[in-house]
């Protein structure tokens, strides 16, 4: 059976395509979801894409975090579904309390938009469930901010909890400890800045997302089958 | 009653401040050496109705917490006055 997977589409969202493209393509059944929406009924895993939710205003999400569908994401993500944010969603997640932290601009004040490597950190996020530990990805960057930061503490406990999900191999944006993707707890929620979906195809110069997307999809079918 | 009220929103000390950063790096080179410390914040003007002056302070302080700051990140003074009624 495949995975339905609804992608979170607030207005501004701009990935919302290409990852309901790559989803198809490894057999998941995508579908946009509209931020005004209250139910994510027979969804088995949420993707919160990049782009600029509400135009990123006052900050990267925090509008975004009051639209009616956070809270059914919430909820999904509290009875363990997988829940991934890519790079606005990434933020979108951390306004939302749903992942600790929170991206700030890059040192330099540059917008990046650049492939970059990432290694693969822990097997225990619903996103790097079935990737090697170790691996490095090719995968495309794109914003502004995408420079991780957290309080000491919360960086301790990430730490300890094999809770950093990727780092970057050369740090392009000034995030603390090369983090480019984290998780929370149990693992089912992931924030990443790279976008999987647009390594998704030798086409587009790497297919290294697709590791990623694939577990996504087998965290997601694991939960439809319990 | 009527109150202005003014939100400044700072970095935690401890953020580090990417836009305070450049602009420090960025003032020598128009001549200003002396230059140190450059931060970069935000400044919130707005108008609320409320009972009291101590309530409008709770409101706009529950309104940082949820909203106009990210207390992960950010630090926040808030500035209470009360309009005149001419």
């Amino acid at each position: 059976m495949s995975a339905r997977v609804g992608i979170v589409v607030f207005p501004g969202t701009n990935c919302e395509l290409d990852v309901a493209y790559a989803l198809e393509a490894l057999g998941a059944e995508p579908e946009l979801v509209w931020h005004q929406d209250r139910r994510l009924s027979g969804i088995d895993a949420v993707v919160v894409p990049g782009g600029f939710a509400h135009g990123d205003f006052l900050r990267t999400g925090a509008i975004a975090r009051f639209s009616p569908v956070m809270d059914a994401v919430s909820e999904l993500a509290a009875a363990g579904a997988p829940v991934v944010g890519i790079c606005n969603g990434f933020q979108v997640l951390t306004e939302a309390h749903l992942l600790p932290g929170a991206l700030q601009k890059n040192v330099g004040l540059k917008f990046l938009c650049q492939t970059v490597e990432v290694r693969v950190e822990t097997d225990r996020s619903a996103l790097t469930s079935t990737a090697p530990v170790g691996a490095v990805l090719h995968l495309p960057i794109n914003h502004f901010e995408g420079n991780y930061v957290c309080d000491a503490k919360t960086l301790d406990q990430l730490r300890a909890e094999e809770r950093v999900v990727l780092r970057y191999v050369a740090n392009p944006n000034g995030s603390l400890d090369d983090i480019a993707g984290i998780c929370n707890e149990a693992g089912n929620v992931v924030g990443l800045m790279p976008h999987p979906e647009r390594a998704s195809d030798p086409i587009l110069g790497s297919d290294d997302g697709v590791v990623l997307l694939r577990a996504l999809l087998s965290a997601a079918r694991a939960r439809t089958a319990a | 009653m009527r109150f202005t009220v003014h939100v400044e929103i700072t970095h935690l000390p401890g953020i580090l401040d990417p836009q305070g950063a450049t602009i420090e790096r960025a003032l020598p080179a128009l001549g200003y050496e002396n230059v140190s410390e450059v931060s970069v914040g935000k400044s919130i003007r707005l108008v609320l109705d409320a009972s009291d002056e101590a309530a409008a302070r709770a409101q706009v302080d529950e309104m940082c917490q949820r909203l106009l700051a990210n207390p992960v990140i950010e630090a926040y003074e808030i500035a209470v006055r009360e309009m005149s009624k001419a």
